[in-house]
């Protein structure tokens, strides 16, 4: 990309950002940072960060947009009360003021950082072949860095785990959202029968692919997690009870087989999440296979919130 | 360069301090599954094994007597994350895993999930949090990687956060999204200093960094970082603001884990921070700011814990007020450093106060949330009665107290003794100024509490509610754990120094 265009992302992405901050209305701010996520994910593009940018793409403008914008929904019978309560000018101020004072600091930091600065990139290339994966960061991920992803995966879950105990006891163990109203002709109905199954493909292949190229469980399980929250929105699928035993498996499957790969690691290659060799990429695979799923059925419930209704109501 | 590298290598009954983490995430998970009171039956199973792994990693430590190293997937690092157990390590594991245990008895009386029911919401979601909060605890005091810490944090997080609002009420709920904003800030200010780390010198890992850090911008923004989002955390004055409504609102056993352990785990970085990674960084002023921030907590806290009318909210004010006393050991720290003394004294008596807070606290709470269930209130001038019913709580009470006041021989009394000899030995009097003022404060309230409450009862008055004995019996045995913890002067080995010599000094040439 030439110079110019650079500079007009840039641009766009400070001032999307300042709009997200200063917006009165609150749909208005969200409609600026799911604005501001997307043009991120070209900006990642630009640096030759596919990687990020895909994750970038699904989760930071995906999900966190579809999130907040169920959270302006729920909010807005509230928002005139809560804008009332709004700080004074002098505080906006001086929040202002520190928040742009840390961010010149961090900035002017970067500048001192070394050029070409210190990285680990030669050595994960010259062990690159141990783990048999051929995508850099999925060897991160999965080798060097596993116990970093086993944990993000369970903190997924305690997340989870949270929403759900801020449901009401009379309802605790039904269904999360409202009761979908169906429209068998709306656009959404048509969406969500022709778009699922190919999401499907694209959410598997994204994950099958990342073993050598950009991609991988998360994004993967964020386009599954998305397919079926048009299923849900639609009305054509109603949202599991969260008392029900293959939801509860569905969440922990993931995460439950990654520790036992890890734990078989010990006995077979003499550390725990160390892949014995030459099985390192089939016990890879076997890892995230068993995380998309897990990853999807918990972004999707986490979307969907505490239960809210009775498992027995429409 | 130092010439005691980094130990890199597995060693003996390193694969303990794995379990340590995945135990309680394993019970998490299969808590979930089963669920109902089934889940209550895994966090106990959960809790007795993960009781043996910290007291066998203890006799590992003692018996080799040098820190526990395990190379997770064999990789080394820079490239690969080491788990590493010093002293202080262990000894927090060992205070948590006490503390667990304790909480969990107490947990049976009020989170049994009822006779006719399959499962409760409350009973399910404190049993898992209980199990979450203790193996995110323990990764944080295990982890040898910047990065795999900040991970830990997010995990601690998620755990403590709504344990807050486990009773449902709109102003708990307030209070947990309060202690949320607080957290995640915290969490973004440390994992941008994460960022400025990885980008000056190549490297996550903690002995490495400690090698390699210098004196620079890059370095200073990233300890200032980093240490700004800890304190959040840590609810150091005055960034304590979330933690008064949020500790007072949960329920008892939740309060427990909140103000004993949660906050601790946030502080316990930020000595990691100061002491082992940028010893040659941070400077004197800098510490004596911490410990300024430190003797403002003492003093602010203590007042206005004076001035609740609510036995919670006191309680309460209490923990931030004893938050200031696990900061004014930097200062003793680093002028220690620059003497040559060596900083054996400040920092054991930094950890031994973070240790007997821990289990008076959650003495206190406990005990507080005993007295709400006997008399139906817990307003601090109506307490009369609450001695005759529950004597064995009210000298729990009175024992943490003694604790929390510093009298002898607590645990408390022998961190501050250990503070105090450390502020003498560096001739930074005011500090010990503020330390017996503090005392004298700490005593006022405990007294006032412990008085009202041995008061006889209005004739005719009965308890509102039997509680068990155990739960008494728990909250007693906590209290006890804290007011002998000062007998451990006698014990002829120093376990927190334990892995802590060949920590390697950077930056004084």
């Amino acid at each position: 990309m030439s110079i110019a265009l650079h500079l007009a992302l840039i641009a766009l992405l400070l001032a999307l950002a300042f709009w997200t901050v200063v917006a009165r209305e609150t749909f208005a701010a969200v409609a600026g940072f799911v604005s501001y996520g997307l043009l991120l994910t070209l900006a990642w593009v630009a640096l030759s960060a596919v990687d990020v940018a895909l994750t970038e793409a699904a989760i930071g403008a995906g999900l966190t947009g579809a999130l907040l914008i169920g959270a302006t929904s729920r909010l807005r019978k509230t928002e005139a009360a809560a804008r009332a309560e709004r700080p004074g000018r002098a505080t906006r101020v001086l929040a202002a003021i520190v928040a742009t004072a840390v961010a010149a600091a961090i900035a002017a930091c970067v500048l001192l950082l070394p050029d070409p600065g210190p990285s680990l990139a030669p050595e994960v290339a010259q062990n690159l072949a141990s783990t048999g994966v051929g995508n850099p960061i999925t060897a991160v991920l999965m080798s060097f860095r596993a116990m970093d992803t086993m944990l993000e995966a369970i903190v997924l879950l305690f997340g989870l785990i949270g929403i759900w105990s801020l449901a009401s006891d009379r309802y605790w163990g039904g269904r999360p959202g409202l009761a979908p109203v169906v429209e068998p002709n709306g656009i959404l109905a048509y969406l969500a029968r022709v778009l699922p199954p190919i999401g499907l493909v694209v959410g598997i292949y994204i994950l099958w692919v990342g073993a050598d190229y950009p991609g991988g469980k998360f994004q993967g399980g964020t386009v599954l997690a998305a397919m079926w929250l048009l299923l849900l929105m639609s009305g054509l699928h109603d949202a599991p009870a969260v008392s029900q035993r293959w939801v509860r498996l569905a969440l922990v499957a993931g995460p439950a087989v990654f520790i036992l790969v890890g734990v078989l690691g010990v006995f077979v290659a003499g550390a725990f999440l160390g892949y014995p060799e030459g099985l390192a990429k089939p016990l890879i695979i076997v890892i995230e296979v068993a995380l998309l799923p897990s990853l999807a059925v918990t972004l999707t419930l986490l979307l969907m919130g505490p239960p809210q209704r009775s498992e027995s109501s429409p | 360069m130092s010439p005691a590298a980094p130990v890199n290598l597995t060693t003996p009954g390193g694969l303990l301090l794995v379990l340590a983490v995945l135990l309680p995430f394993a019970g998490v998970l299969l808590g979930l599954v089963l669920g109902g009171r089934h889940a209550q039956r895994v966090a106990w199973l959960t809790i007795l094994l993960g009781i043996g792994v910290v007291l066998a990693i203890t006799r590992a430590s003692l018996g080799s007597g040098a820190s526990l190293v395990y190379l997770l997937g064999g990789w080394a690092p820079p490239l690969g994350v080491a788990l590493r157990a010093d002293g202080l390590a262990v000894c927090m594991m060992l205070v948590v895993a006490v503390v667990v245990g304790a909480v969990g008895v107490y947990a049976n009386g009020d989170f049994g999930t009822p006779a006719g029911q399959r499962e409760t919401r409350a009973a399910l979601a404190f049993w898992l949090l209980l199990l979450a909060v203790w193996g995110s605890l323990n990764l944080v005091f295990v982890s040898g990687d910047i990065f795999t810490l900040y991970v830990a944090l997010e995990l601690l997080t998620f755990a403590g956060v709504p344990l807050v609002a486990l009773d449902g009420r709109a102003e708990t709920l307030q209070a947990a999204l309060r202690y949320l904003v607080y957290a995640l800030l915290g969490s973004m200010f440390y994992l941008l200093g994460t960022f400025l780390l990885y980008g000056a010198y190549g490297t996550l890992d903690i002995a490495l960094l400690a090698e390699r850090v210098g004196a620079q911008p890059v370095t200073w923004m990233a300890a200032a970082l980093m240490t700004a989002g800890l304190l959040a955390k840590t609810a150091l004055f005055p960034l304590h603001l979330w933690l008064p409504p949020a500790h007072a609102g949960a329920p008892a056993a939740a309060s427990a884990l909140l103000s004993a352990l949660v906050i601790k785990g946030a502080w316990f970085l930020v000595v990691r921070l100061w002491v082992d990674v940028f010893p040659g960084i941070v400077s004197l002023p800098a510490a004596q700011l911490l410990a300024a921030l430190g003797a403002s907590a003492i003093i602010v806290g203590n007042i206005v814990a004076l001035r609740q009318a609510r036995l919670k909210l006191l309680i309460a004010y209490s923990t931030v007020a004893q938050i200031g006393y696990l900061f004014l050991m930097f200062p003793l720290v680093q002028a220690l450093n620059a003497t040559q003394q060596g900083n054996a004294a400040a920092v054991t008596g930094g950890l031994l106060q973070a240790i007997s807070h821990a289990t008076a606290k959650a003495a206190m709470f406990m005990a507080a949330g005993l007295i709400y269930s006997t008399l139906g209130h817990d307003r601090v001038a109506d307490l009369r009665g609450a001695g005759r019913a529950l004597p064995m709580t009210i000298t729990a009470f009175a024992l943490a107290g003694a604790s929390l006041i510093g009298l002898p021989p607590s645990g408390g009394f022998l961190a501050k003794w250990l503070l105090l000899s450390a502020a003498i030995a560096t001739a930074q009097w005011w500090w010990v100024l503020v330390m017996l003022v503090g005392g004298l404060l700490t005593s006022a309230y405990v007294f006032m509490v412990v008085v009202r409450a041995m008061a006889p009862a209005a004739p005719g008055w009965s308890p509102k509610k039997q509680v068990p004995g155990y739960q008494q019996a728990a909250v007693l045995g906590l209290a006890l754990c804290s007011f002998l913890l000062g007998l451990a002067a006698l014990l002829p080995f120093d376990v927190a120094q334990i892995g802590r010599a060949v920590v390697p000094l950077v930056g004084s040439p």
